[in-house]
């Protein structure tokens, strides 16, 4: 009886939304979304503050430096928005630690004994795994990604080395350290711009050449910081999961 | 077409949540109402012919038909929180299994 009534309220909301959206006026077809008439065109011209009429690969002096416009919204136009964002994963993060660590941690013993070819396989390939966290992580105002993923590769390959070895565990003090160190320098580049240009998290570095590693002013910096800190976040959560207090 | 289907996953995910007395399976529910929500709004940024909103030495100029990157940016917002919320309402499963033995919301505080 109860399933039956969720089935028809579910199934009441699905209807409601598709007739809504059906036909309507203000709601695009799949596929003829006109970008002309909506506020992303002005982040894709570049002239939310500046008048600019074509933006081109190569050139410079924009209002952002980025070539990835999903980038210049992120770590520019609304950065605002992404500090928000990351301090609630770093909520997060503290929550987990606060609700399943303890004063002293050990792992939890794995189901198979990992031998040897397997933990010195997954050595080898850590370092490469977290050296394509980085590249990502810097590259994020030239090619898709940027801080989000590059930090997510990171915190798997910590997952790797806790997965491939039951007696690893990573130096979490380190990353408990480096969590605060990159929230607290994301808000030192904010005050930064508040003093230097008049506004929260501007960006007051030089935007420089459009395609170029050294251009788009603090939007690498930000996406660095932004790299390290998701990666610390993430690892101090699968370190939480994959230890038990000691019992005594 | 593909606006229908993630409706239908958001259909699927409330139903589950509402139906389901586990709490692991509440949380996969979540998440699949969630995967439903994000499909949903990154195929508002679709655009027939658009490309890709990344300017590289093939694309050069701003005129050209981009996507729209607008709910690109809000949908890697909407993950990275999807996983904060996923990884906290886990570690409330683990605490409460450690507390009752059990995953049932029914068999709690029945002995």
């Amino acid at each position: 009886m109860k399933k039956f009534l969720a089935l028809l309220a579910v199934i009441a909301l699905g209807v409601g939304i598709i007739k809504t959206l059906d036909n309507n006026v203000s709601f695009p077809k799949y596929g003829e979304a006109v970008i002309e008439s909506r506020v992303s065109n002005f982040y894709i011209k570049k002239n939310v503050t500046e008048e600019n009429s074509e933006v081109l690969f190569g050139g410079s002096d924009y209002e952002t430096g980025s070539a990835n416009f999903v980038t210049s919204i992120v770590a520019n136009y609304r950065s605002f928005d992404t500090l928000g964002e990351v301090t609630v994963l770093f909520i997060s993060a503290f929550g987990v630690a606060l609700l399943l660590g303890s004063k002293e941690q050990k792992r939890l013993e794995l189901n198979f004994k990992p031998n040897f070819m397997l933990q010195v396989g997954s050595r080898a390939l850590f370092a490469i795994i977290v050296m394509v966290g980085l590249y990502i992580s810097i590259h994020g105002h030239l090619t898709p990604g940027g801080g989000f993923p590059g930090g997510t590769i990171i915190a798997a390959s910590v997952l790797l080395l806790y997965l491939s070895n039951d007696k690893f565990r990573t130096n979490i003090r380190g990353f408990r350290f480096m969590q605060s160190i990159t929230g607290a320098l994301y808000v030192i580049i904010g005050l930064v711009g508040l003093f230097v240009s008049g506004f929260f998290l501007e960006n007051f570095l030089g935007t420089g050449i459009v395609g170029n590693l050294f251009s788009a002013g603090i939007i690498p910096i930000v996406y660095i910081i932004i790299g390290l800190k998701v990666g610390s976040d993430f690892s101090i959560i699968i370190d939480s999961f994959l230890t038990k207090e000691v019992s005594k | 077409m593909i606006q229908i289907a993630s409706i239908l996953l958001v259909m699927l995910g409330l139903y589950g949540i509402l139906t389901n007395r586990n709490i692991i399976k509440i949380i996969i529910s979540l998440n699949i109402f969630e995967v439903g929500l994000n499909l949903f709004i990154v195929s508002l940024a679709y655009v027939e012919g658009g490309i890709d909103p990344i300017l590289t030495s093939h694309s050069a100029s701003s005129t050209l038909s981009f996507v729209d990157p607008l709910p690109h940016a809000l949908v890697l917002t909407a993950i990275v929180i999807g996983v904060g919320t996923t990884a906290l309402g886990l570690a409330f499963a683990k605490k409460i299994y450690a507390k009752y033995g059990t995953y049932e919301l029914d068999e709690m505080g029945v002995e």
